[in-house]
Protein backbone atom coordinates (compact mmCIF):
# COMPACT_ATOMS: atom_id res chain seq x y z
CA UNK A 1 0.00 0.00 0.00
CA UNK A 2 1.25 3.45 -0.89
CA UNK A 3 -0.82 5.02 1.59
CA UNK A 4 0.78 6.67 4.60
CA UNK A 5 1.72 4.93 7.94
CA UNK A 6 -0.61 6.56 10.05
CA UNK A 7 -3.75 6.21 10.08
CA UNK A 8 -6.37 5.82 12.88
CA UNK A 9 -7.62 2.24 13.81
CA UNK A 10 -10.79 2.85 13.58
CA UNK A 11 -10.55 3.78 9.63
CA UNK A 12 -11.87 0.58 7.74
CA UNK A 13 -10.30 -0.15 4.05
CA UNK A 14 -12.45 2.35 1.70
CA UNK A 15 -14.48 1.39 -0.43
CA UNK A 16 -13.50 1.94 -4.38
CA UNK A 17 -16.48 2.05 -7.08
CA UNK A 18 -19.72 1.08 -7.11
CA UNK A 19 -20.42 -2.74 -7.10
CA UNK A 20 -23.83 -4.03 -7.84
CA UNK A 21 -22.82 -7.27 -6.13
CA UNK A 22 -22.85 -5.20 -2.45
CA UNK A 23 -26.25 -5.20 -3.07
CA UNK A 24 -27.36 -8.68 -3.06
CA UNK A 25 -26.55 -9.27 0.26
CA UNK A 26 -29.18 -6.31 1.78
CA UNK A 27 -31.18 -6.81 -0.73
CA UNK A 28 -31.46 -10.49 0.07
CA UNK A 29 -31.85 -10.12 3.51
CA UNK A 30 -34.98 -7.81 3.06
CA UNK A 31 -36.38 -10.13 0.50
CA UNK A 32 -36.18 -13.04 3.19
CA UNK A 33 -37.07 -10.59 6.12
CA UNK A 34 -40.30 -9.74 3.95
CA UNK A 35 -41.06 -13.52 2.89
CA UNK A 36 -41.18 -14.71 6.71
CA UNK A 37 -43.09 -11.93 8.06
CA UNK A 38 -45.89 -12.42 5.20
CA UNK A 39 -45.94 -16.19 4.98
CA UNK A 40 -46.52 -15.66 9.21
CA UNK A 41 -43.61 -18.01 9.93
CA UNK A 42 -42.80 -16.13 12.90
CA UNK A 43 -44.58 -14.12 14.84
CA UNK A 44 -44.95 -10.78 13.36
CA UNK A 45 -45.27 -8.98 17.08
CA UNK A 46 -41.44 -9.71 17.85
CA UNK A 47 -40.15 -8.93 14.01
CA UNK A 48 -42.47 -6.73 12.15
CA UNK A 49 -42.43 -6.66 8.34
CA UNK A 50 -39.98 -4.35 6.60
CA UNK A 51 -43.44 -2.40 5.29
CA UNK A 52 -44.41 -1.65 9.42
CA UNK A 53 -40.80 -0.21 10.25
CA UNK A 54 -41.45 2.02 7.14
CA UNK A 55 -44.63 3.30 7.90
CA UNK A 56 -43.22 3.86 11.29
CA UNK A 57 -40.67 5.69 10.38
CA UNK A 58 -42.25 7.76 7.92
CA UNK A 59 -45.16 8.63 10.11
CA UNK A 60 -41.96 9.18 13.34
CA UNK A 61 -40.38 11.48 11.45
CA UNK A 62 -43.82 13.36 10.66
CA UNK A 63 -43.65 14.24 14.54
CA UNK A 64 -41.72 16.86 15.98
CA UNK A 65 -40.37 14.85 18.46
CA UNK A 66 -38.14 12.78 15.98
CA UNK A 67 -36.18 16.41 15.36
CA UNK A 68 -36.28 17.43 18.78
CA UNK A 69 -34.74 14.35 19.41
CA UNK A 70 -32.39 13.98 16.77
CA UNK A 71 -31.37 17.82 17.53
CA UNK A 72 -31.10 17.22 21.33
CA UNK A 73 -28.50 13.87 20.64
CA UNK A 74 -26.19 16.03 17.89
CA UNK A 75 -26.50 18.96 20.06
CA UNK A 76 -25.23 16.66 23.17
CA UNK A 77 -22.58 14.43 20.53
CA UNK A 78 -21.16 17.98 19.23
CA UNK A 79 -20.71 19.45 22.85
CA UNK A 80 -19.15 16.63 24.46
CA UNK A 81 -16.90 16.29 21.87
CA UNK A 82 -15.76 19.78 21.32
CA UNK A 83 -15.24 20.35 25.03
CA UNK A 84 -13.56 16.96 25.67
CA UNK A 85 -11.25 17.01 22.39
CA UNK A 86 -10.03 20.60 23.34
CA UNK A 87 -9.23 19.63 26.68
CA UNK A 88 -7.85 16.42 25.51
CA UNK A 89 -5.19 18.38 22.77
CA UNK A 90 -4.06 20.93 25.47
CA UNK A 91 -3.28 18.46 27.99
CA UNK A 92 -1.66 15.65 25.91
CA UNK A 93 0.40 18.80 24.81
CA UNK A 94 1.21 19.33 27.85
CA UNK A 95 1.81 15.71 28.89
CA UNK A 96 3.97 15.26 25.70
CA UNK A 97 6.11 18.79 26.10
CA UNK A 98 6.59 18.79 29.66
CA UNK A 99 8.93 16.15 31.08
CA UNK A 100 7.50 17.09 34.45
CA UNK A 101 3.72 16.91 34.01
CA UNK A 102 4.61 13.29 32.23
CA UNK A 103 6.34 11.87 35.30
CA UNK A 104 4.06 13.22 37.76
CA UNK A 105 0.21 13.20 36.07
CA UNK A 106 1.56 10.35 33.20
CA UNK A 107 1.42 7.25 35.28
CA UNK A 108 -2.25 8.31 37.27
CA UNK A 109 -3.32 9.22 33.49
CA UNK A 110 -2.58 5.90 31.89
CA UNK A 111 -4.08 4.00 34.79
CA UNK A 112 -7.73 5.80 34.69
CA UNK A 113 -7.84 5.44 31.11
CA UNK A 114 -8.40 1.61 31.54
CA UNK A 115 -11.37 2.24 33.19
CA UNK A 116 -14.38 1.19 31.05
CA UNK A 117 -16.01 4.66 29.86
CA UNK A 118 -19.41 3.71 31.17
CA UNK A 119 -18.72 2.36 34.57
CA UNK A 120 -18.45 6.36 35.47
CA UNK A 121 -21.64 7.36 34.67
CA UNK A 122 -23.45 5.85 37.50
CA UNK A 123 -21.30 8.47 39.46
CA UNK A 124 -21.74 11.80 37.20
CA UNK A 125 -25.15 11.03 36.95
CA UNK A 126 -25.14 11.14 41.08
CA UNK A 127 -23.42 14.14 41.13
CA UNK A 128 -25.00 15.87 38.23
CA UNK A 129 -28.00 14.49 37.70
CA UNK A 130 -29.89 12.87 35.07
CA UNK A 131 -29.43 16.12 32.36
CA UNK A 132 -27.49 17.38 29.90
CA UNK A 133 -24.86 18.62 32.21
CA UNK A 134 -24.01 15.01 33.32
CA UNK A 135 -24.27 13.63 29.56
CA UNK A 136 -22.29 16.12 28.20
CA UNK A 137 -19.49 15.59 30.82
CA UNK A 138 -19.89 12.07 30.05
CA UNK A 139 -19.28 12.50 26.37
CA UNK A 140 -16.74 15.10 27.23
CA UNK A 141 -14.91 12.12 29.04
CA UNK A 142 -14.97 9.95 26.10
CA UNK A 143 -13.99 12.05 23.64
CA UNK A 144 -10.87 13.24 26.20
CA UNK A 145 -8.89 10.02 26.10
CA UNK A 146 -7.61 9.45 22.60
CA UNK A 147 -7.22 12.88 21.55
CA UNK A 148 -5.29 13.16 24.54
CA UNK A 149 -3.37 10.08 23.72
CA UNK A 150 -3.00 11.05 20.39
CA UNK A 151 -1.70 14.39 21.34
CA UNK A 152 0.78 13.07 23.61
CA UNK A 153 1.73 10.42 20.99
CA UNK A 154 1.88 13.00 18.17
CA UNK A 155 4.44 15.20 20.32
CA UNK A 156 6.68 12.38 21.61
CA UNK A 157 7.13 11.48 17.36
CA UNK A 158 8.44 15.29 17.10
CA UNK A 159 12.42 14.81 16.35
CA UNK A 160 14.49 16.42 18.00
CA UNK A 161 16.20 17.82 15.11
CA UNK A 162 13.51 19.78 14.14
CA UNK A 163 13.19 21.36 17.73
CA UNK A 164 16.71 21.69 17.38
CA UNK A 165 16.12 23.97 14.07
CA UNK A 166 13.38 25.67 15.37
CA UNK A 167 15.52 26.71 18.73
CA UNK A 168 18.16 27.81 16.12
CA UNK A 169 15.55 30.23 14.05
CA UNK A 170 14.50 31.87 17.93
CA UNK A 171 11.20 30.51 18.18
CA UNK A 172 9.32 32.03 20.77
CA UNK A 173 6.73 29.30 23.28
CA UNK A 174 3.75 30.73 20.76
CA UNK A 175 5.57 30.17 17.74
CA UNK A 176 7.16 26.75 19.32
CA UNK A 177 3.46 25.70 19.85
CA UNK A 178 1.37 26.53 16.37
CA UNK A 179 4.37 25.99 14.24
CA UNK A 180 5.90 22.92 15.73
CA UNK A 181 4.18 21.04 18.23
CA UNK A 182 0.65 21.09 16.89
CA UNK A 183 1.73 20.50 12.51
CA UNK A 184 4.38 18.23 14.14
CA UNK A 185 1.46 16.35 15.72
CA UNK A 186 -1.53 16.83 13.89
CA UNK A 187 -1.50 13.24 12.44
CA UNK A 188 -1.69 11.55 15.65
CA UNK A 189 -4.17 14.65 16.63
CA UNK A 190 -6.69 14.26 13.88
CA UNK A 191 -6.65 10.31 14.03
CA UNK A 192 -7.34 11.01 17.61
CA UNK A 193 -10.20 13.16 16.73
CA UNK A 194 -11.85 10.41 14.42
CA UNK A 195 -11.71 8.06 17.00
CA UNK A 196 -13.17 10.88 19.68
CA UNK A 197 -15.67 11.50 17.60
CA UNK A 198 -16.85 7.57 16.88
CA UNK A 199 -16.50 7.46 20.85
CA UNK A 200 -18.45 10.69 21.55
CA UNK A 201 -22.06 9.27 19.46
CA UNK A 202 -21.06 5.67 21.26
CA UNK A 203 -21.40 7.56 24.47
CA UNK A 204 -23.95 9.76 23.51
CA UNK A 205 -26.32 6.80 22.60
CA UNK A 206 -24.85 4.83 25.74
CA UNK A 207 -26.07 7.63 28.21
CA UNK A 208 -29.17 8.06 26.73
CA UNK A 209 -30.24 4.95 27.18
CA UNK A 210 -28.74 4.84 30.44
CA UNK A 211 -30.10 7.52 31.65
CA UNK A 212 -33.25 7.35 29.58
CA UNK A 213 -36.55 9.31 31.47
CA UNK A 214 -35.16 13.07 30.88
CA UNK A 215 -35.82 14.70 27.90
CA UNK A 216 -35.93 14.07 24.45
CA UNK A 217 -33.41 12.36 22.50
CA UNK A 218 -32.62 9.48 19.99
CA UNK A 219 -31.75 7.00 23.02
CA UNK A 220 -34.30 8.21 24.93
CA UNK A 221 -36.83 7.48 21.83
CA UNK A 222 -35.61 3.72 21.55
CA UNK A 223 -35.56 2.79 25.05
CA UNK A 224 -39.40 4.32 25.57
CA UNK A 225 -40.15 2.29 22.07
CA UNK A 226 -38.86 -0.66 23.83
CA UNK A 227 -40.57 0.18 27.16
CA UNK A 228 -43.82 -0.24 25.08
CA UNK A 229 -43.07 -3.28 23.11
CA UNK A 230 -42.68 -0.93 19.41
CA UNK A 231 -40.74 -2.97 17.70
CA UNK A 232 -40.41 -1.43 14.13
CA UNK A 233 -39.85 2.37 16.20
CA UNK A 234 -36.44 0.22 17.77
CA UNK A 235 -35.50 -0.82 14.63
CA UNK A 236 -36.06 2.34 13.29
CA UNK A 237 -34.38 3.86 16.21
CA UNK A 238 -31.68 1.39 15.70
CA UNK A 239 -30.94 2.06 11.94
CA UNK A 240 -30.90 6.11 12.53
CA UNK A 241 -28.01 5.94 14.73
CA UNK A 242 -25.79 3.26 12.90
CA UNK A 243 -26.31 5.21 9.81
CA UNK A 244 -25.75 9.14 12.07
CA UNK A 245 -22.44 6.64 13.19
CA UNK A 246 -21.34 5.61 9.58
CA UNK A 247 -22.19 9.62 8.50
CA UNK A 248 -19.95 10.90 11.43
CA UNK A 249 -16.95 8.33 10.19
CA UNK A 250 -17.35 9.27 6.70
CA UNK A 251 -17.39 12.45 7.44
CA UNK A 252 -14.09 12.48 9.69
CA UNK A 253 -12.31 9.92 6.70
CA UNK A 254 -12.32 13.06 4.20
CA UNK A 255 -12.06 15.21 6.35
CA UNK A 256 -8.34 13.37 7.80
CA UNK A 257 -7.99 12.77 4.36
CA UNK A 258 -8.08 16.49 2.71
CA UNK A 259 -5.56 17.55 6.00
CA UNK A 260 -2.93 15.01 5.69
CA UNK A 261 -2.48 15.21 2.44
CA UNK A 262 -0.15 18.01 2.74
CA UNK A 263 2.31 14.64 4.26
CA UNK A 264 1.60 12.62 1.11
CA UNK A 265 2.30 15.32 -1.27
CA UNK A 266 6.40 15.32 0.47
CA UNK A 267 6.68 11.46 -0.02
CA UNK B 1 14.53 -5.67 35.06
CA UNK B 2 13.36 -8.13 37.24
CA UNK B 3 16.30 -10.69 37.09
CA UNK B 4 18.42 -7.95 38.01
CA UNK B 5 16.62 -6.79 41.37
CA UNK B 6 16.11 -10.78 42.50
CA UNK B 7 20.33 -11.27 41.84
CA UNK B 8 21.53 -8.45 43.44
CA UNK B 9 21.24 -8.84 46.82
CA UNK B 10 22.87 -12.10 46.35
CA UNK B 11 25.63 -10.40 44.30
CA UNK B 12 26.54 -7.80 46.74
CA UNK B 13 26.71 -10.51 49.52
CA UNK B 14 28.54 -12.68 47.52
CA UNK B 15 32.83 -12.16 48.14
CA UNK B 16 33.33 -13.74 44.81
CA UNK B 17 31.72 -11.12 43.46
CA UNK B 18 34.21 -8.81 44.05
CA UNK B 19 35.95 -8.90 40.78
CA UNK B 20 32.60 -7.13 39.42
CA UNK B 21 33.63 -3.84 38.29
CA UNK B 22 32.38 -1.45 41.09
CA UNK B 23 30.82 0.88 37.99
CA UNK B 24 28.42 -1.72 37.25
CA UNK B 25 27.02 -2.12 40.81
CA UNK B 26 27.32 1.50 41.01
CA UNK B 27 25.60 2.28 37.85
CA UNK B 28 22.81 -0.48 38.77
CA UNK B 29 21.87 1.44 41.88
CA UNK B 30 21.73 4.83 40.04
CA UNK B 31 19.11 3.13 37.31
CA UNK B 32 17.34 1.54 40.49
CA UNK B 33 17.02 4.63 42.54
CA UNK B 34 16.11 6.38 39.14
CA UNK B 35 13.42 4.00 39.14
CA UNK B 36 12.29 4.26 42.44
CA UNK B 37 12.24 8.21 42.08
CA UNK B 38 10.11 7.86 39.26
CA UNK B 39 7.55 5.76 40.51
CA UNK B 40 7.30 8.09 43.69
CA UNK B 41 6.96 10.88 41.39
CA UNK B 42 4.26 8.77 39.91
CA UNK B 43 2.57 8.61 43.23
CA UNK B 44 2.06 12.10 44.40
CA UNK B 45 -0.69 12.63 42.44
CA UNK B 46 -2.77 9.73 43.42
CA UNK B 47 -1.96 11.11 46.59
CA UNK B 48 -2.84 14.65 46.52
CA UNK B 49 -6.22 13.15 44.97
CA UNK B 50 -6.98 10.59 47.78
CA UNK B 51 -5.79 13.50 50.29
CA UNK B 52 -8.20 16.48 48.47
CA UNK B 53 -11.09 13.56 48.74
CA UNK B 54 -10.28 12.76 52.56
CA UNK B 55 -10.23 16.97 52.96
CA UNK B 56 -13.14 17.14 50.84
CA UNK B 57 -15.03 14.65 53.11
CA UNK B 58 -14.11 15.82 56.42
CA UNK B 59 -15.33 19.57 55.84
CA UNK B 60 -18.75 18.29 54.43
CA UNK B 61 -17.95 19.75 50.40
CA UNK B 62 -20.50 17.30 49.51
CA UNK B 63 -23.38 15.39 51.33
CA UNK B 64 -21.91 11.65 52.86
CA UNK B 65 -24.34 9.93 50.19
CA UNK B 66 -22.94 11.25 47.13
CA UNK B 67 -19.06 11.48 48.22
CA UNK B 68 -18.59 8.33 50.38
CA UNK B 69 -14.92 8.44 52.84
CA UNK B 70 -12.30 6.65 51.22
CA UNK B 71 -12.36 4.43 54.30
CA UNK B 72 -15.74 3.27 53.97
CA UNK B 73 -14.66 3.05 50.45
CA UNK B 74 -12.17 0.44 51.68
CA UNK B 75 -14.25 -0.92 53.85
CA UNK B 76 -16.91 -2.23 51.47
CA UNK B 77 -14.14 -3.46 49.07
CA UNK B 78 -12.77 -5.64 52.07
CA UNK B 79 -16.52 -7.18 52.79
CA UNK B 80 -17.51 -7.92 49.67
CA UNK B 81 -13.78 -9.39 48.77
CA UNK B 82 -14.20 -11.80 52.51
CA UNK B 83 -17.94 -12.78 51.74
CA UNK B 84 -16.76 -13.91 48.46
CA UNK B 85 -19.16 -11.89 46.36
CA UNK B 86 -16.63 -9.50 44.92
CA UNK B 87 -15.07 -12.71 43.26
CA UNK B 88 -18.18 -14.11 42.30
CA UNK B 89 -19.49 -11.13 40.41
CA UNK B 90 -16.14 -10.48 38.71
CA UNK B 91 -15.84 -14.16 37.90
CA UNK B 92 -19.05 -13.67 36.35
CA UNK B 93 -18.51 -10.77 34.25
CA UNK B 94 -15.56 -12.37 33.08
CA UNK B 95 -16.66 -15.68 31.80
CA UNK B 96 -19.17 -13.61 29.94
CA UNK B 97 -15.74 -11.78 28.33
CA UNK B 98 -14.26 -15.12 27.81
CA UNK B 99 -17.35 -16.52 26.17
CA UNK B 100 -18.09 -14.18 23.73
CA UNK B 101 -14.11 -13.29 22.95
CA UNK B 102 -13.99 -16.80 22.01
CA UNK B 103 -16.70 -16.83 19.66
CA UNK B 104 -15.93 -12.99 18.62
CA UNK B 105 -12.62 -14.12 17.67
CA UNK B 106 -13.31 -17.21 15.72
CA UNK B 107 -16.07 -15.98 13.58
CA UNK B 108 -13.93 -12.44 13.04
CA UNK B 109 -10.88 -14.40 11.67
CA UNK B 110 -12.59 -16.55 9.46
CA UNK B 111 -14.95 -13.55 8.27
CA UNK B 112 -11.38 -11.29 7.84
CA UNK B 113 -9.58 -14.31 6.17
CA UNK B 114 -12.68 -14.50 3.82
CA UNK B 115 -12.55 -11.11 2.96
CA UNK B 116 -9.10 -11.38 2.37
CA UNK B 117 -8.59 -14.16 0.33
CA UNK B 118 -11.31 -14.36 -2.16
CA UNK B 119 -12.30 -11.74 -4.32
CA UNK B 120 -15.69 -12.58 -4.91
CA UNK B 121 -16.41 -12.52 -1.47
CA UNK B 122 -15.53 -9.38 -1.04
CA UNK B 123 -17.60 -7.88 -3.64
CA UNK B 124 -20.76 -9.54 -2.01
CA UNK B 125 -20.20 -8.91 1.60
CA UNK B 126 -17.98 -6.19 2.56
CA UNK B 127 -19.99 -3.55 1.28
CA UNK B 128 -22.90 -5.03 3.74
CA UNK B 129 -20.07 -5.14 6.60
CA UNK B 130 -18.28 -1.71 5.80
CA UNK B 131 -21.79 -0.36 6.93
CA UNK B 132 -22.72 -2.00 9.77
CA UNK B 133 -19.37 -2.71 11.56
CA UNK B 134 -19.99 1.68 11.68
CA UNK B 135 -23.11 1.19 13.93
CA UNK B 136 -22.59 1.72 17.41
CA UNK B 137 -22.27 -1.57 19.38
CA UNK B 138 -24.33 0.07 22.07
CA UNK B 139 -26.68 0.66 19.38
CA UNK B 140 -28.04 -2.63 18.61
CA UNK B 141 -28.56 -3.63 22.60
CA UNK B 142 -32.14 -2.71 23.10
CA UNK B 143 -33.24 -4.61 19.96
CA UNK B 144 -31.35 -7.88 21.09
CA UNK B 145 -33.00 -7.23 24.25
CA UNK B 146 -36.42 -7.59 22.67
CA UNK B 147 -35.16 -10.98 20.51
CA UNK B 148 -32.72 -12.44 23.41
CA UNK B 149 -34.37 -10.80 27.00
CA UNK B 150 -32.37 -10.08 29.41
CA UNK B 151 -30.09 -13.27 29.97
CA UNK B 152 -26.93 -14.13 29.17
CA UNK B 153 -27.91 -14.78 25.50
CA UNK B 154 -27.95 -11.32 25.55
CA UNK B 155 -25.09 -10.24 27.10
CA UNK B 156 -23.01 -13.28 25.13
CA UNK B 157 -24.55 -11.54 21.90
CA UNK B 158 -23.82 -8.32 22.65
CA UNK B 159 -20.06 -8.40 23.65
CA UNK B 160 -19.84 -10.38 20.65
CA UNK B 161 -20.72 -8.22 18.28
CA UNK B 162 -17.94 -5.26 19.67
CA UNK B 163 -15.19 -8.42 19.21
CA UNK B 164 -16.15 -9.38 15.41
CA UNK B 165 -15.71 -6.12 13.92
CA UNK B 166 -11.71 -4.90 14.77
CA UNK B 167 -11.15 -8.67 14.81
CA UNK B 168 -12.56 -8.99 11.45
CA UNK B 169 -10.89 -5.43 10.10
CA UNK B 170 -7.39 -6.43 11.21
CA UNK B 171 -7.29 -9.36 10.07
CA UNK B 172 -9.10 -8.49 6.25
CA UNK B 173 -5.73 -5.42 6.54
CA UNK B 174 -3.32 -7.77 7.79
CA UNK B 175 -4.34 -9.97 4.55
CA UNK B 176 -4.29 -6.91 2.31
CA UNK B 177 -0.86 -6.09 3.15
CA UNK B 178 0.89 -9.12 2.89
CA UNK B 179 3.64 -8.78 0.17
CA UNK B 180 3.23 -10.21 -2.74
CA UNK B 181 6.51 -11.59 -2.62
CA UNK B 182 5.56 -14.09 -0.14
CA UNK B 183 2.57 -14.98 -2.21
CA UNK B 184 5.00 -15.73 -5.36
CA UNK B 185 7.23 -17.75 -2.95
CA UNK B 186 4.78 -20.01 -2.39
CA UNK B 187 3.68 -20.26 -5.47
CA UNK B 188 7.45 -21.77 -6.57
CA UNK B 189 7.27 -23.93 -3.89
CA UNK B 190 3.83 -25.32 -5.11
CA UNK B 191 1.96 -24.39 -2.02
CA UNK B 192 -1.84 -26.20 -2.01
CA UNK B 193 -4.38 -23.49 -0.66
CA UNK B 194 -4.47 -24.75 2.43
CA UNK B 195 -0.28 -24.50 3.05
CA UNK B 196 -0.72 -20.84 1.47
CA UNK B 197 -3.42 -20.08 4.14
CA UNK B 198 -1.51 -21.81 7.16
CA UNK B 199 2.27 -21.38 6.18
CA UNK B 200 1.91 -17.91 5.10
CA UNK B 201 -1.50 -15.78 4.85
CA UNK B 202 -1.62 -16.05 8.78
CA UNK B 203 1.69 -16.07 9.79
CA UNK B 204 2.15 -13.14 7.78
CA UNK B 205 -1.34 -11.75 9.08
CA UNK B 206 -0.71 -12.77 12.57
CA UNK B 207 -0.01 -8.82 13.76
CA UNK B 208 -2.26 -6.93 12.46
CA UNK B 209 -4.52 -10.08 13.93
CA UNK B 210 -3.68 -9.62 17.12
CA UNK B 211 -4.21 -6.24 17.46
CA UNK B 212 -7.75 -6.59 16.42
CA UNK B 213 -8.08 -9.28 19.68
CA UNK B 214 -6.75 -6.47 21.90
CA UNK B 215 -9.11 -4.03 20.31
CA UNK B 216 -11.59 -6.31 20.35
CA UNK B 217 -11.31 -7.66 24.03
CA UNK B 218 -10.84 -4.03 25.17
CA UNK B 219 -14.38 -3.43 23.20
CA UNK B 220 -15.85 -5.85 25.06
CA UNK B 221 -14.88 -5.19 28.61
CA UNK B 222 -16.43 -1.57 27.26
CA UNK B 223 -19.76 -3.32 25.65
CA UNK B 224 -19.88 -5.73 29.01
CA UNK B 225 -19.85 -2.74 31.44
CA UNK B 226 -22.11 -1.26 29.44
CA UNK B 227 -24.75 -3.97 29.31
CA UNK B 228 -24.19 -4.88 32.83
CA UNK B 229 -25.16 -1.26 33.70
CA UNK B 230 -28.45 -1.67 31.27
CA UNK B 231 -30.04 -4.88 32.29
CA UNK B 232 -28.78 -7.75 34.67
CA UNK B 233 -29.16 -9.45 37.96
CA UNK B 234 -25.19 -10.08 38.63
CA UNK B 235 -21.95 -9.03 37.70
CA UNK B 236 -19.81 -5.99 38.49
CA UNK B 237 -21.96 -3.52 36.67
CA UNK B 238 -25.34 -5.22 38.71
CA UNK B 239 -23.20 -4.42 41.79
CA UNK B 240 -23.27 -0.51 40.62
CA UNK B 241 -26.36 0.07 39.58
CA UNK B 242 -27.70 -1.65 42.75
CA UNK B 243 -24.83 0.74 45.02
CA UNK B 244 -26.55 3.59 43.03
CA UNK B 245 -30.64 2.69 43.78
CA UNK B 246 -29.80 2.38 47.42
CA UNK B 247 -27.54 5.36 46.91
CA UNK B 248 -24.68 3.46 48.44
CA UNK B 249 -21.76 5.39 46.46
CA UNK B 250 -19.38 3.16 48.13
CA UNK B 251 -20.48 0.38 45.93
CA UNK B 252 -20.42 2.28 42.77
CA UNK B 253 -16.65 3.51 43.59
CA UNK B 254 -15.98 -0.30 44.55
CA UNK B 255 -17.24 -1.27 41.14
CA UNK B 256 -15.38 1.47 39.40
CA UNK B 257 -12.04 0.27 40.88
CA UNK B 258 -12.55 -3.33 40.10
CA UNK B 259 -13.44 -2.11 36.44
CA UNK B 260 -10.44 -0.13 35.91
CA UNK B 261 -7.89 -3.38 37.73
CA UNK B 262 -9.27 -5.45 35.40
CA UNK B 263 -8.88 -3.32 32.39
CA UNK B 264 -5.37 -2.92 33.19
CA UNK B 265 -4.85 -6.54 33.66
CA UNK B 266 -7.32 -7.22 30.60
CA UNK B 267 -4.43 -4.83 28.74
CA UNK B 268 -1.40 -6.24 30.13
CA UNK B 269 -2.12 -9.93 29.81
CA UNK B 270 -2.61 -9.22 26.24
CA UNK B 271 0.16 -6.86 25.84
CA UNK B 272 2.10 -9.68 27.03
CA UNK B 273 0.49 -12.18 24.88
CA UNK B 274 1.24 -10.08 22.04
CA UNK B 275 5.06 -9.44 22.50
CA UNK B 276 5.29 -13.37 22.83
CA UNK B 277 3.32 -14.04 19.25
CA UNK B 278 5.96 -11.39 18.40
CA UNK B 279 9.01 -12.72 19.51
CA UNK B 280 7.67 -16.04 17.71
CA UNK B 281 7.58 -14.36 14.93
CA UNK B 282 11.12 -13.02 15.06
CA UNK B 283 12.76 -15.99 15.67
CA UNK B 284 10.81 -17.68 12.53
CA UNK B 285 12.27 -15.70 10.06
Amino acid sequence: MTTSTISSDASLPQLRRFDWRGLVLPAGFLLVWALVTALGWVNTKLIPPPQAVLSTAVSFIGKAQFFNGLGASLWRDLAGFAIGSLAGVVFGALLGVSRWAGRIVGPTFHTLKHIALFAWLPLISTWLGQGDAAKVLFIGLSAFYPVALGALEGVHGIARSQLEVARVYGFGRVQLLFKLILPGASPQILAGLHLALIYAWLATIGAEYLLAKSGPGIGDAVIQGKAAFDVPLVIFGMLLIGLVGALFNQIANRIEARLLRWRDARH
Amino acid sequence: MSVTTTESPAVLASPLQLARPPQETLRWLKETGGRLALAATGLILPLLLLGLWQYAVEHQWLAVQILPPPQLVWESLRDLWQSGDLQSNIQISLSRIGWSSLIGISAGVLLGLALGVSRTFRAYVYPTFHVVSQFPVVGWIPLLIIFLGIGEALKIAAITLAVVVPVTVQTYKGIANIPRVLLEVARVYRYSFAQVIWRVVLPAALPALFSGVRQGVMQAWLSLVFVELLASSEGIGYLMVWGRQLLQLDLVVVGIIIIGLVGVVLDLALRWLEGRLQGWRRAAF
